[in-house]
């Protein structure tokens, strides 16, 4: 069996500890990780709590993959009521972290209450203990923690996820990070961990994993990265170029959100993309890029690794800036880059790299930083309300001072750690917030791809792309080309999207994996693993079961269709070039027949018949 | 007639040596087809898996007949993506 088949319960208030079997009838409709601890998250807790009270729990959770042999078997997910949409939040992450808790013995932890004082929790196969953080590793970034904690017991073996300054300060958007530079990294679960006084989880574990039938798994698996291996995408592209290959794909189509969506393209998108990454710079004539790397288990290796320029105004002061750091991923480079208008790679990778160093949401950052760009070129905020910074798009320097000041909870760093929503709110122009249920979305324009406006609007945990990924389709050619500008066939295709992507992250494998594989792949290997009828079928309906139980729990928390909407820039306001030009997204043609095809009322609500079929 | 030819990924060893930022200006034929203007570059056509002429789709079966006007801009990839 693939799973461990047990799960500590901490009591943070109590400081006690509980061990309890994992729920095997439920991971038999609910696969594991996403699926299966939020399964356990609408058990436990009362839909209408505040995210940010004791009552809110938070689940660390693997997947029947994690840890395995199988490509891509890094992951790990964490769940939770998100404090920035007030929905259901699961935030995926590579890395070690993931295995290593399976290594331990543990499928998932689940967190309750809020500890009286900050700690960590240390987990050392069966022996967990809650130590303190404060004069240790409170107030420290996340690489000092990690590396505090390695060298605290002696052991560089162990593994940590933990929160930089930005979430014990209570920015919305701050996420997980472990390995230092891979994140649970969407949602606020960081702001989540904060709340409870847990600054990190640290796990050493030595016990490896088991899977049901040996031979039957290995022959699944090596027949799973034969695949991968073959297929351009997976096999060459992004190794070599990684994600930020898309950066001029996007750019080109005409649906690359510029200076906070008033544009759809910009001018020198050339200079922050993945071709931009292996030029030698003028200053050195090195590359900002220095190699590709890889996850635990995986045969993709997308992963950045990037050293700044030295001579470059963020860090020419600072050597320890200087060093290889987690290099810039695509969704990271739009939203510190295209969004903000900042074309300057250097500064960019400065940006990302604080995120990582302090816990923050780069998506959520990048993009809070453009509405207040807007904002302050519109003179709502003043330059007395930023200390002095000129926040004006295209600002390199305004740039790196609100990343520093948002990562410390420092100055006006404090007002963009509220996101977009909020800060546009305070400051007296809301429609400039690009969000979705609270949430900003990442970097693909619904006007030039019209399927992600359906994605963004109807994502449980708020706009996200990584909830329906119709970019393969619309933009990419995979599985099969569709037009980016139709609205005809989408919601169909956004379902199928949904749902099959809920089965991928509830595995414990990378969603990277279906730019090669279909659940046809999949299915073997899940079915080899662990008990359970696991086939395309009961994987897709499994999918489809957990969609509807983030819904239902949404709106049990108080969502309603009305909270299935775009901001009304991307509904009124056409896209100026591009093969999008003239056109707004159509998203009202394209709701009702999602609506339907989901079994929901015309209100959005899972019938009775449909909860019922699904066996919610 | 004078097409702006962007080559992206892998693709951009098959641009000129004049190419700046995987961008390049070129003289084609009045009329050179998109698989005319990739074949005088010694793209493989094979590797030809999205190709934007001015940010539109130009699916395999139309590139050997679509014709570029003076100006377009040809953008070219292998298969890749990210998210």
């Amino acid at each position: 069996m693939a799973w461990a088949g047990k799960i500590l319960r901490v009591d943070l208030s109590a400081g006690t500890f509980k061990t309890e079997p994992l729920n095997m009838e439920w991971a038999a409709r609910y696969l594991g990780q996403r699926g299966l601890a939020s399964k356990y998250l609408v058990e436990e807790i009362d839909p209408k709590v505040d995210p940010l009270s004791p009552d809110n729990k938070l689940i660390f959770a693997t997947g029947p993959l994690t840890g395995t042999s199988a490509s891509t078997s890094a992951r790990y997910s964490v769940i939770t009521k998100g404090p920035l949409t007030g929905a259901i939040a699961c935030s995926n992450s590579g890395g070690y972290f993931g295995p290593e808790l399976k290594f331990a013995g543990w499928d998932m932890i689940i967190f309750e209450g809020r500890a009286p004082k900050p700690v960590y929790l240390l987990l050392r196969d069966g022996d967990a203990k809650l130590v303190d953080a404060e004069g240790s590793v409170w107030g420290k970034s996340v690489w000092e923690t990690e590396e505090t904690i390695k060298k605290a017991h002696q052991d560089p073996q162990i593994k940590v996820a933990s929160i930089g300054v930005a979430g014990e300060s209570g920015a919305l958007f701050a996420c997980i990070v472990n390995d230092m530079h891979r994140a649970a990294g969407r949602s606020g679960v960081g702001t989540v961990m904060g709340s409870k006084n847990l600054k990190a989880v640290a796990v050493r574990g030595t016990k490896g994993t088991k899977v049901r039938d040996t031979a039957a798994f290995d022959a699944a698996v090596t027949a799973g990265k034969a695949v991968l291996a073959g297929n351009a995408v997976t096999g060459q592209g992004l190794p070599t170029y990684g994600t930020q290959v898309l950066m001029n794909v996007i750019n080109e189509t005409g649906a690359l959100p510029t200076h906070n969506c008033k544009d759809v393209q910009m001018e020198n998108a050339d200079a922050i993309g993945g071709e931009a990454m292996h030029r030698p710079r003028v200053s050195d004539g090195k590359a900002n890029l220095v190699r590709n790397q890889a996850c635990f288990g995986c045969t993709i290796g997308c992963g950045r690794v990037s050293k700044i320029d030295p001579t470059h105004f963020t860090v020419k002061d600072r050597p320890e800036y200087q060093k290889a750091t987690g290099g810039l991923e695509y969704e990271a480079a739009w939203a510190l880059g295209a969004a903000t208008g900042v074309d300057d790679l250097e500064a960019l990778t400065f940006a990302n790299s604080i995120c990582n160093e302090q816990g923050m949401d780069p998506i959520s950052f990048g993009a809070t930083v453009a509405a207040a760009m807007e904002l302050y070129e519109g003179g709502k905020i003043t330059k007395e309300q930023t200390g002095g910074v000129e926040l004006k798009f295209g600002s390199a320097a305004a740039l790196v001072a609100m990343v520093e000041a948002t990562g410390k909870g420092e100055g006006f760093g404090v007002e963009i750690g509220l996101g977009s929503k909020r800060l546009c709110e305070k400051y007296g122009d809301p429609d400039l917030s690009m969000t979705v249920k609270g949430q900003e979305f990442p970097a693909y324009d619904p006007r030039g791809i019209q399927g992600m406006g359906l994605t963004y609007a109807t994502s449980n945990r708020g706009a996200c792309h990584l909830r329906s990924y119709t970019v393969a389709s619309e933009v990419l050619g995979i599985p099969e080309k569709t037009d980016p500008l139709e609205t005809d066939g989408k919601a169909g295709l956004v379902k199928a999207f949904q749902d099959a992507t809920a089965a991928f992250d509830s595995a414990g494998i990378c969603l990277f994996t279906s730019f090669a594989w279909t659940l046809e792949d999949v299915a073997p290997q899940v079915a080899a693993a662990c008990d359970g009828n696991w086939t395309v079928d009961s994987l897709l309906e499994a999918g489809e079961r957990i969609w509807n139980l983030e819904r239902k729990f949404n709106m049990d928390a108080g969502l309603t269709a009305a909270d299935d909407t775009l901001p009304k820039r991307l509904l009124k306001d056409a896209a100026k070039t591009g093969p999008a030009k003239g056109k707004v997204n159509g998203l009202e043609k394209m709701l009702p027949e999602y609506y339907e095809l989901r079994g929901w009322t015309p209100d959005g609500v899972p019938t009775n018949e449909t909860l019922s079929r699904l066996n919610l | 007639m004078q097409v702006t030819v962007k080559l992206f990924a892998s693709l951009g060893q098959f641009l000129p040596a004049s190419a700046k930022n995987n961008k390049a200006e070129m003289d084609v034929a009045d009329a050179s087809t998109v698989t005319a203007t990739l074949s005088q570059l010694g793209v493989p056509e094979d590797q030809c898996h999205l190709v934007l002429v001015n940010g539109a789709y130009v699916a395999p079966s139309s590139r050997a007949t679509h014709a570029l006007n003076d100006n377009d801009t040809l953008a070219v990839w292998p298969p890749v993506a990210g998210g």
